[in-house]
């Protein structure tokens, strides 16, 4: 039996949809009236837990006064470039190692070790090198983003099927036309699994990054609310900026990866 | 099912006939390869010697491990004989050939790829410009009858769909040589029979030369003007059957006399090529090389690649 090909009724794509979106719904609902309650019964201070109301109240100010705007845009070109120049080393280094055993032989104890080193542990080091600006944040960024887009991209291209390489070399394919023909779009799903958790990644150095120096940025912003603004709401409303924007890269990657694989 | 029974049927046979290049004849100009080193020597094909006229569909045929597959691999370009050389319309083959398509046991078709996309992929490795590829891929897609398929992934394909796309694509740089690896062994038998006469009328509109390996005697039968025989380990050319069956062939002449006499004359040269045959010839007669004796128990050790009555370490080991 063979379904007929691309034939989902747009009814059931409809309730598909729906089914997937109502435990969401549900879940934040329950998730905010716990947080409410909880600071109903225990009645802690607005600067220890600042119920939901508050937080979004503060949320919507921070944004409308221009408090969050600044520092939003500053972290999001970390994440983005940071993202971007982390992904395409790991794709040209995974693609590399996959293909030369030399280069695997004498480069993986080096990747393995940076690896290995908390990047928060590096992060002071990197500050030093490189100051405070930008491009600091953006080795943090790259640096951490790599490994996983590396290392996926190497499993993914190992696992590409010989024969089909076996089919390209008989249609006299070029290395280079196996590499983008067959192999990358082959490894596709393992690469993209690489970049979604790299993606994750890259919010949590831009904040390192920020944290380690720097005058702007979300992670900036907490600090500041924590320490000489002393404004806890605002820090909260921060934290649902990050969690946000996490949240966003997360579903932009899934979105990427649905239009690319998702029809085979 | 709607789609195999609708679709698995033979293509429109009315269709114009599809280009292809000049027929080419291919010699096999005694042909021998050996794998590994001097400890792991493997002969894989000793001194294979055929010619192919153009046009002409001859069968390989031979027990599990004749290398009949990797003779065909020899003929496609894509493993350098380490003895002899192939020729094809008279010029040596150095490595895959445009004038050459395989089709390979399984379709390996690239998934991601619709139809139309598969058939053009050795068109956009040679570089063909778009217009061409276009024309050219429908064409193919008529003459296998999967046109209106064009734009349907290969998960969504039944198996003989699937092959049917790797056939069009294997024909896609309009080669002058088909190679076909046991192509329908994946399919039920009754679908085979149809795939097979399929394959015939798409020779009798491409005028390819065809080589199909295949371990079916009647699958050779039906297909080939000659049926080449292999022997197991090393390959080598037990004997050529000639079947004298008039073309177009049918399913009906399976049945008929001279079938029979073909297939008996492939199963002699078959029966004393498989591995129990050889297994008890060795069995009853210890084979010695000319002139050397050789203890038995030696061989055996060297044949192990680890000569442990050399190393004295290893010995005082073992007491």
């Amino acid at each position: 039996m063979t379904p007929r090909p691309g034939v989902v009724p747009a009814a059931e794509r409809r309730s598909g949809a729906l089914r997937s979106i109502v435990p969401v719904v549900a879940s934040l609902v329950v998730f905010v009236g716990v947080w409410q309650a909880v600071v109903a019964v225990t009645r802690y201070p607005v600067f220890v837990l600042p119920g939901p109301g508050t937080v979004v109240e503060r949320f919507v100010t921070a944004w409308l006064d221009g408090t969050m705007w600044p520092h939003f845009v500053t972290t999001l070109v970390e994440i983005l470039l940071g993202f971007a120049i982390g992904a395409a080393a790991g794709l040209l280094v995974g693609l590399l190692l996959a293909r030369s055993p030399i280069a695997e032989r004498l480069l993986s104890p080096y990747i393995v070790a940076a690896q290995a080193t908390p990047i928060l542990a590096l992060a002071p080091l990197i500050a030093l090198w490189f100051g405070t600006g930008l491009l600091s944040k953006l080795v943090i960024c790259s640096l951490i983003v790599f490994f996983p887009v590396a290392v996926a991209t190497m499993v993914g291209i190992r696992g590409v099927d010989r024969r089909l390489l076996e089919m390209s070399a008989s249609y006299r394919a070029s290395r280079a036309q196996v590499i983008a023909k067959v192999e990358v779009p082959a490894a596709l799903p393992a690469i993209l699994g690489g970049m979604r958790v790299g993606a994750t990644l890259a919010v949590i150095g831009a904040i390192i990054g920020e944290w380690t120096g720097g005058d702007r940025g979300l992670g900036v912003l907490i600090n500041l609310a924590r320490g000489s603004l002393f404004d806890i709401p605002l820090m909260f409303a921060t934290l649902m900026t990050l969690g946000l924007l996490g949240v966003a890269l997360y579903l932009l990657m899934i979105a990427v990866e649905r239009w690319l694989v998702g029809v085979r | 099912m709607t789609i195999e029974s609708r679709d698995d049927r033979a293509p429109a046979a009315m269709a114009a006939p599809v280009a292809t290049a000049a027929p080419a004849g291919i010699r096999i100009d005694h042909v021998a390869l050996t794998f590994g080193g001097r400890v792991d020597r493997v002969e894989a094909l000793a001194d294979v010697d055929v010619e192919i006229a153009p046009r002409e569909i001859v069968a390989l045929i031979g027990p599990n491990g004749c290398g009949k597959s990797t003779l065909l691999r020899v003929v496609a370009g894509l493993i350098a004989p380490t003895g002899g050389e192939v020729r094809l319309a008279g010029r040596p083959l150095a490595g895959p050939d445009p004038r050459v398509g395989l089709v390979f046991q399984e379709p390996r078709l690239l998934p991601w790829r619709s139809v139309e996309g598969n058939v053009r992929f050795p068109m956009e490795l040679a570089g063909w410009p778009t217009a061409r590829q276009e024309s050219r891929a429908s064409g193919l897609l008529g003459l296998v009858g999967l046109r209106e398929f064009a734009g349907t992934r290969p998960s969504h394909l039944s198996g003989g769909m699937r092959q049917r796309t790797a056939i069009a694509r294997a024909l896609a740089l309009e080669p002058a040589v088909l190679l076909l690896d046991e192509p329908f062994s994946a399919l039920d038998a009754l679908t085979r029979d149809r795939f097979n006469l399929e394959l015939l009328r798409l020779w009798e509109r491409t005028g390819t030369t065809i080589v199909v390996v295949t371990h079916s005697i009647p699958e050779a039968v039906l297909l080939a003007d000659r049926v080449v025989v292999l022997t197991p380990r090393p390959g080598r050319v037990a004997g050529v059957v000639r079947v004298t069956l008039p073309r177009p062939r049918t399913l009906e002449m399976l049945e008929s006399g001279a079938m029979a006499a073909v297939s008996g004359a492939i199963r002699r040269l078959l029966v004393d090529t498989t591995d129990d045959a050889i297994a008890m010839r060795e069995a009853a007669v210890h084979p010695v090389a000319a002139g050397v004796v050789v203890p038995p128990i030696r061989e055996s050790a060297a044949d192990a690649g680890t000569p442990a009555w050399f190393d004295p370490l290893h010995q005082e080991a073992d007491r």
